[in-house]
Parts: structure tokens; C-alpha cells; sequence
């Protein structure tokens, strides 16, 4: 009796244990306040099984450094770099526990469960964020430079396809006919010079919209940058903008020095105007950013600014009036102020080391993961009660003992996914309905030894304890095998793969405590309590 | 109490000639549709994107394969989901020119484009978004290709430990089979080849190992037991008594997996299908390949038994009785009859 005392202690123990991991409990999230949709921490009262994306909805996304424009040294340190940005960015955006994790060397996970706006999401991550003052071409070295550069073109065997620039050239002032008389001189219309057309401002350019993909691969040739003059770059404005019927996409060309980076940026804030009913970002400078900046717009008082975001400019440069020192604003136009706080929140958490690109996303909305926790349970439902008709009507009393040993399998398995953080996924919803037919499997080898030891006529319980023994070595190599070959796949699988996995193993944890201690104590006491049984009901 | 194929006497092991027939025609099927076909690979090993989308109302497919065409997405495949309303774009990447060069990001909002111009916004729901680039299609595929063979690796390892050589390398031959013939089984269903059905594949694998296994204990311990016996007796006597078990353990294997097939939806319905040919295939090959191919690498390369006495034979030796179980004769069929032994008739 002591020996059953034992046992039953250490059951309990268990039994206590997982009903404590399973205990609806509070749990700490930060989620998006209704009024001012920034984020807070609220308690929620749930069990506390962590489901994945695929059962509860929600994106997943794979990111690597983009190298498409070139190669990246070291990309480890860019994502580790990366990473810290995208998780200030990723908290302050707004989704409950979010996952930002680094896989392997040099790919960046980010998972928010239950976003129901997977494209603004991916905005928010892969945005650069690289903000910059430059600016512009004062001294209008790049115009002068452009005859030269047409020169490089025509030694190329490029050919202009506009013969005259177009009468929309004169709505642009004094200046584009300075323009065309450098054309002129060169006898033909240049290939470049005659796709621009002169701004109202030093260093801007217009391009018709529709050769503006023309001009963006003309101005990347190698032959154009080594023509270009030393200590100025070209920027591509950020927007299109229509000037009488036309769209114009502006160029500029600006300093290849920033007098102040983002980096020096302490607040971003987003607002509308009043007056022009514009979108605007302010900021705020840190101290040192401030004086640096004061002194660079004090030397440049009268210059045009231009304020570059991830390589375009925003809106068209303002002139410097005086001093600034640590206060700043970005004017969006017309954009939706959601765009705006986005930009400011982007801002505040950083720029990215270097461009992400998307290598691999998974988005799965909310009903679809609701449908297939839905199916799921009704299928474990019904696989669960075939399980108990066959063990029942085929082992009586004996399959009753492990029909209940089954319910504290299920206890046990679901309190093991608890207890260690690990996360329910529909694979691995399946997994746990395919291992509750395999958990019998233990009970079944023990309860058929049983019989073949009653069979050759050992006492009741002589039959129970070499049963028990004798079926150990069968289930014990049977576990192991199907353990390996879990072990492996959680090694190799990812996501969801890794959630079967991961419920297959804790299932097989269970099932030899379940099949194998808790039944035995069952039989023990069975056969404790009735000392005049001659058969087992089995 | 009832019991089911109690002292079965079935001579399971002379009719291996008629077993390895029947299982290569089906690997013949198999791998021609396999050559012919080959697998259905989804986009997590391709690259590529796929979409499922809810519609409100019914539109018929050809509608939809139009409003693709529009937006290019001509080599993309349009098919119904589960029920009438819910339908799946997939683009495979190097696939017939699915999408030409535009990524996989482009595709998938591509689809929605083509979606608002033939059903209207509103009218539909993207319940599902994947879009998976080159690299890691490729990396994928060298995991799951790395995943079975390393699975293969460590089961031969612990067999060989637990076991003896001969018992592993008949076990590791047999689960060999069943992957072979379940991916035969896959391509002749043309059932999508994701990450959940490769897990399927291994689960097969262990629960196939677990067969043999259970069947290769029981042969350990009658060689034991029964040292004046030839390995043919014994491996069919084995088999027999393990009989019952596999009947009930692999009944409440495939009650699951048949709910899971018929309730668990669209998504796992790959993964309850490779399962469910798995149960039958990890059975079969536990008694007719594991077993006669352990004969055959004992007649190879002879072993001695457990205490080292003697080479086992390969056949029944002629003028001996056949081999009967020291229980007491049954009848060989299939009964639910009690056994004479247990002292009064159970309730």
C-alpha cells in the first residue's frame, strides 16, 4: 500500500503542476490604446498557450540586406544593427507580443500576430528612414556641366529623341533658355540636357514623367557620374508633380556632403497644419545635432535646403531665411496624417544599417486561423472519441483505465507546451490529434502482455507486473525512434514544422508517463481494492 | 473478452515473394508517374507566391483566369479551395513564366489588383498571403532532402546499438521502402509536396521504425526463448503475437488520421492523406519486407544468436513438426474465442 501511496503522490504532483502551467493567468501585452492609438501595457486574463501565427492570423516576414544595388561587407552587423531598429520601430507600431529575431547570420524574422494591414507593416520595417540635409547646387556646376556630360553620351552612340526641347520649356523662365543655348551649341539637341528642363530654383530639374525612367538610367551610366562635377550628386524628388497638363518629376542636384543626418535626431512628431492643411513631420535635434546644424545654416543663409529621405527629396527645398538651430519640420502635401506618424515613428527609431529586402512572408488572416482552430478541435474531438470506443470495447475495464490514463495525457502535453513557451500551430494541432492514436500505443503492448501472460497461466498479479516489465523494452525502443526522428525535424524544420515537431516530442513525454506509471498505479490499486479478483476484466 | 487474431498461426513469411510483387508494381506506378510528372512541389521549395482568397459570391473560375491573363499572370494556376467560394492563386518562381522577372511581392499584389478589377473591392477576403523568394526555396529544399537522410542516419545508428547490425539494416531497408512507396503514393495523388507533408514523410518513418521495432523485440526474445527453432519459425511466430497489437494500435492510428482527413480542413489535408498511406504502408512493410529481408541478410551473412550457439536455419527443417506456439493450439482464423486457459469465462 505504501508503494501505491508513493505513486499516487507523484501523480498528483504532476496533476497539480500542469492544471497550475494551464491556469488562465494574467499576461502582460502591449496593445494599441483605442483613443490615441499609441501603445500601453494591459494585463490579459487567457490560458496561456502560445498560438502561432498560422491559428491566430498574422504576418510573418523573412528579411535579408538588400544587395541587389550593390554588395553589403558584413552583413551580420548590418542586421544585428537592423534588428535593434526594427524592434524599437515594431514596438511603438501597434501589435500584441511581437517576435523580431535574427536566424542564422544574416536574416531577420519579424512576426506580429492578428495585423490586419500586412503592407503598411512591411512599410514600416523596410523603410530606410535615412533622413538628410544637403544642399543644392548653388553655383549650377551641374548645368554647366551638362554639355560635357551629353558629349560622353554622344561618344557612346547614344541619340536624343527629342529634336527641340518643347514649348513647355518657356513656362520655366529665363533660365531654360540659357538651357537651350547650351544645346544649341553643340549643334545637335544634347541626349541629357534635352530631357531636362530648368527649375525655379538653383540645382532643380523637371523631367516629364513619362522619361523619367530614361533619365534615371542615363544619370546611372558610368560614363555620366565620371562626367559629372566633383562634389555634387543627383536626387530624385519624392512625387510627381503636374505643372499645367503635364507630370513633372524633379531632379536635383545637390551637395554629395549632408550637413546633418538623421542620426542627430532626438523627436518626430506628426501633425496637420492648420493653414495649409498639410501633413507635416516636425523634430528635434540633440544638442550637438543642433549646434552643427546652426552653424552650417548660418554660413548657408539664402541657400536652398534640400531634405532627402531614403535618396528623395521631400517636397521642394526650402530656402534658409536665417539660423536653424534644433527644430525642424517635413512637409508631406497632401498625404493622409496616418503616413505622417508612420514617417515620424521611423524616424524617431532610426535608419536602418542598410536596405531589407522581404526574402520569404507568410500572412494569414484572422478567420482563416479561427476556421482552422475550429476544424482542428472538432477533428481531435472525434478522433479522440473512436479512440475511446475501441479501447473501451475492446479492453473493458482495463481500456477504461486507459482512457482515463489518456485525459491526463492530454493535460500533460498541453501543459508541457505551456510550461516551456512553445507555440500550438495548425501542424502541430495535428500532431497532437495523430498522437493521442499513437499514445494508446503503450497501453495497447502492455495490456496484450498481460493477456498472454494470463494466458500461460500466471496469477493475476504475476500477469500485471511481468506484463508490465516485458512490454517496457518494446515501448521504450518505439518512443526513442519516434522521438529521433522529431528531434530532427524540429532541428531542420521552421515555423510550423517546428510546432508539430515540438508537440510530438512532449506528446511522447507524456504518453510514457501517462500509459506507463499512471495506468500501472491504476491496476495497483485495482488489484489492491479487490483481492478476490480472479479475472481481469481486460 | 474479446480478442482478436489470439493465437494466430499465419505463415506470413512464405508469401514475401507475392508481397515484393505487389509493393514493386506499385513503386513501378509510382515512379513513372514520378518521372513522367514529377512532384508537386509547393512554393515553399519552388519560391513563388501564393494566394487564397474568399469571394462573396460565387464566380466561375474562368473569369478569374481572365482577370489574371490581364494583369500577366498567365502561367499562375487558379484552383478551388475547399468549398465554392474560396479559391487559391499560386505562381511557382521558373515556373511557365508565372510572373516573368517581377518578384514575388510584385505577383501577390498583382493578384489583388486583377481581384478588384473582376470581383470589385470588397467583394473578396485574402485569407492567405505567401510569397517566397529563390534563396529560401532552395534552402528549404536542401533541409528537407538533409531532414530524411539525417533521420535515416540516427535510427541505424540506435538500432545498431539497441539491436544487432542485421536488425537495423533490415529495419532502416523496410522504412526505406515505405518512403519510397508513400512518395510514389504522393505523385500518383499529385498531392502538394509543402514543408507539413515532408513532416509527414518523417513521421511515417518513425511510426514505420516503431512497427518493425515492436516486432523485431519480440523476435529477440523468442530467439531467446526458442532456441530450437529456425529463424523462419520464429519470425512468423513473432509476427503472430504481435498480431493483436497492430490490430488495435494501428485501428487507433488511423481513427485519427481518417478525422483529421475528413474534418481537419484544407490546409492539413496533404499531411492526413501521407499519413494515412503511411499506417498501412510503416504495417506492411514491418512484416513483409522487414522480416524476409532479415532472413535474407541471415542466410547472407550468418549470424549467431544471442548466446552464440549456432547459425539459424532459413527454412522449416523437413520431417520436424511444424512449429506451433507453446499456447494452446487455435484455430487459425480469426476468432473471439475465450482461451481455455483463463480459469472461468471473462464478464
Amino acid at each position: 500500500m505504501g508503494k501505491i501511496r508513493q505513486r499516487l503522490l507523484g501523480i498528483g504532483i504532476l496533476v497539480v503542476l500542469s492544471i497550475v502551467a494551464l491556469i488562465p493567468r494574467n499576461v502582460t501585452m502591449r496593445v494599441p490604446d483605442a483613443v490615441t492609438g499609441r501603445m500601453k501595457d494591459t494585463t490579459v486574463r487567457r490560458v496561456p498557450i502560445k498560438l502561432g501565427l498560422d491559428l491566430q492570423g498574422g504576418i510573418h516576414l523573412a528579411l535579408e540586406v538588400d544587395e541587389s544595388k550593390g554588395p553589403v561587407p558584413d552583413c551580420a552587423d548590418a542586421i544585428q544593427r537592423a534588428e535593434k531598429v526594427v524592434r524599437t520601430r515594431i514596438d511603438e507600431f501597434g501589435t500584441t507580443e511581437p517576435v523580431v529575431q535574427i536566424q542564422g547570420r544574416c536574416r531577420l524574422i519579424v512576426e506580429l500576430a492578428g495585423e490586419k494591414d500586412p503592407a503598411r507593416a512591411k512599410g514600416v520595417i523596410q523603410r530606410t528612414a535615412f533622413l538628410e540635409f544637403r544642399i543644392t547646387d548653388m553655383k549650377n556646376t551641374f548645368r554647366d556641366a551638362l554639355p560635357a556630360i551629353d558629349a560622353a553620351l554622344r561618344r557612346a552612340g547614344m541619340k536624343s529623341r527629342t529634336t527641340a526641347p518643347s514649348a513647355v520649356t518657356q513656362l520655366f523662365g529665363d533660365t531654360s533658355k540659357a538651357q537651350r543655348e547650351d544645346t544649341a551649341d553643340a549643334n545637335a539637341p544634347g541626349v541629357l540636357s534635352s530631357l531636362l528642363f530648368q527649375g525655379q530654383l538653383p540645382g532643380e530639374f523637371l523631367v516629364p514623367e513619362e522619361q523619367w525612367p530614361l533619365v534615371d538610367s542615363l544619370v546611372a551610366r558610368p560614363d555620366v557620374r565620371a562626367a559629372m562635377p566633383r562634389g555634387i550628386e543627383l536626387r530624385w524628388g519624392a512625387a510627381s508633380e503636374s505643372r499645367g497638363a503635364r507630370a513633372f518629376r524633379a531632379l536635383y542636384a545637390v551637395d554629395s556632403r549632408p550637413i546633418i543626418t538623421g542620426e542627430e535626431l532626438v523627436k518626430a512628431n506628426a501633425r496637420r497644419d492648420q493653414v495649409t492643411n498639410q501633413s507635416i513631420v516636425t523634430f528635434q535635434l540633440s544638442r550637438r545635432g543642433g549646434r552643427k546644424f546652426g552653424q552650417e545654416t548660418a554660413r548657408h543663409v539664402g541657400d536652398y535646403m534640400a531634405i532627402i529621405l531614403d535618396g528623395r527629396v521631400q517636397g521642394q527645398p526650402p530656402v534658409i531665411r536665417s539660423q536653424i538651430s534644433t527644430n525642424g519640420q517635413i512637409e508631406l502635401g497632401a498625404k493622409p496624417l496616418q503616413e505622417a506618424s508612420d514617417l515620424a515613428l521611423v524616424l524617431r527609431a532610426g535608419a536602418l544599417p542598410a536596405p531589407l529586402t522581404i526574402v520569404d512572408e507568410r500572412a494569414i488572416s484572422a478567420t482563416l486561423g479561427a476556421d482552422s482552430i475550429k476544424d482542428g478541435i472538432r477533428a481531435g474531438v472525434v478522433g479522440v472519441v473512436l479512440v475511446i470506443v475501441i479501447m473501451i470495447g475492446y479492453y473493458r475495464m482495463a481500456g477504461a483505465l486507459a482512457v482515463a490514463a489518456l485525459t491526463l495525457y492530454c493535460l500533460f502535453t498541453l501543459a508541457g507546451l505551456a510550461a516551456f513557451g512553445f507555440t500550438l500551430t495548425l501542424p502541430g494541432l495535428a500532431g497532437f490529434v495523430l498522437s493521442i492514436g499513437i499514445a494508446v500505443d503503450a497501453n495497447v503492448l502492455i495490456f496484450e502482455r498481460i493477456r498472454e501472460e494470463l494466458v500461460h497461466g500466471k496469477s493475476l498479479r504475476l500477469a500485471v507486473e511481468d506484463g508490465f516489465l516485458h512490454a517496457m523494452n518494446a515501448i521504450i525502443d518505439s518512443n526513442v525512434s519516434t522521438a529521433l526522428t522529431a528531434l530532427i525535424l524540429y532541428a531542420v524544420g521552421t515555423g510550423p514544422v517546428q510546432g508539430f515537431a515540438i508537440t510530438l516530442i512532449i506528446g511522447i513525454a507524456a504518453s510514457m508517463i501517462s500509459a506507463i506509471s499512471v495506468v500501472k498505479t491504476m491496476f495497483l490499486i485495482w488489484l489492491h481494492r479487490r483481492p478476490d479478483m480472479v479475472t481481469l476484466s481486460i | 473478452m474479446i480478442r482478436l487474431f489470439a493465437n494466430a498461426n499465419y505463415d506470413f513469411i512464405k508469401w514475401r515473394r507475392w508481397a515484393f510483387g505487389l509493393t514493386g508494381a506499385i513503386m513501378l506506378v509510382g515512379l513513372a508517374a514520378l518521372a513522367t510528372r514529377g512532384l508537386n512541389y509547393s512554393i515553399e521549395f519552388t519560391g513563388g507566391t501564393l494566394v487564397q482568397f474568399e469571394l462573396a459570391h460565387k464566380t466561375p473560375t474562368a473569369n478569374l483566369r481572365a482577370a489574371l491573363d490581364n494583369e500577366g499572370l498567365t502561367g499562375a494556376d487558379v484552383y478551388n479551395f475547399g468549398s465554392d467560394t474560396s479559391y487559391v492563386v499560386r505562381a511557382r518562381l521558373g515556373g511557365a513564366a508565372a510572373a516573368g522577372e517581377a518578384g514575388t511581392q510584385e505577383v501577390a499584389d498583382a493578384v489583388a489588383k486583377a481581384l478588384d478589377q473582376s470581383v470589385g473591392p470588397g467583394q473578396y477576403h485574402i485569407a492567405r498571403r505567401e510569397a517566397v523568394g529563390p534563396k529560401v526555396g532552395r534552402e528549404l529544399q536542401g533541409k528537407a532532402l538533409m531532414a530524411i537522410l539525417l533521420s535515416f542516419l540516427v535510427t541505424m545508428i540506435y538500432l545498431a546499438i539497441r539491436f544487432e547490425w542485421r536488425f537495423g539494416l533490415a529495419a532502416v531497408i523496410a522504412t526505406a521502402h515505405d518512403v519510397v512507396a508513400t512518395l510514389a503514393f504522393i505523385s500518383i495523388m499529385h498531392l502538394e509536396v509543402s514543408l507539413i507533408v515532408v513532416g509527414a514523410v518523417l513521421t511515417v518513418v518513425g511510426y514505420s521504425l516503431n512497427d518493425t521495432i515492436i516486432i523485431f523485440d519480440r523476435v529477440r526474445e523468442n530467439l531467446k526463448k526458442y532456441r530450437r527453432q529456425n529463424l523462419y519459425e520464429i519470425l512468423n511466430l513473432s509476427i503472430n503475437e504481435t498480431l493483436p497489437r497492430s490490430v488495435l494500435t494501428h485501428g487507433t492510428t488511423i481513427a485519427t488520421t481518417m478525422a483529421l482527413l475528413v474534418l481537419a480542413g484544407e490546409v492539413i489535408r496533404p499531411f492526413a492523406w501521407v499519413m494515412s498511406f503511411g499506417i498501412f504502408t510503416g504495417t506492411f512493410s514491418s512484416i513483409y519486407i522487414a522480416a524476409p529481408v532479415l532472413l535474407w541478410i541471415e542466410k547472407r551473412w550468418p549470424g549467431q544468436d544471442a548466446r552464440g550457439a549456432r547459425t539459424f536455419g532459413t527454412r522449416a527443417p523437413a520431417g520436424t513438426q511444424p512449429f506451433a506456439p507453446p499456447s494452446p493450439p487455435a484455430p487459425a482464423a480469426p476468432t473471439s474465442s475465450p482461451s481455455p486457459r483463463t480459469p472461468q469465462p471473462a464478464r
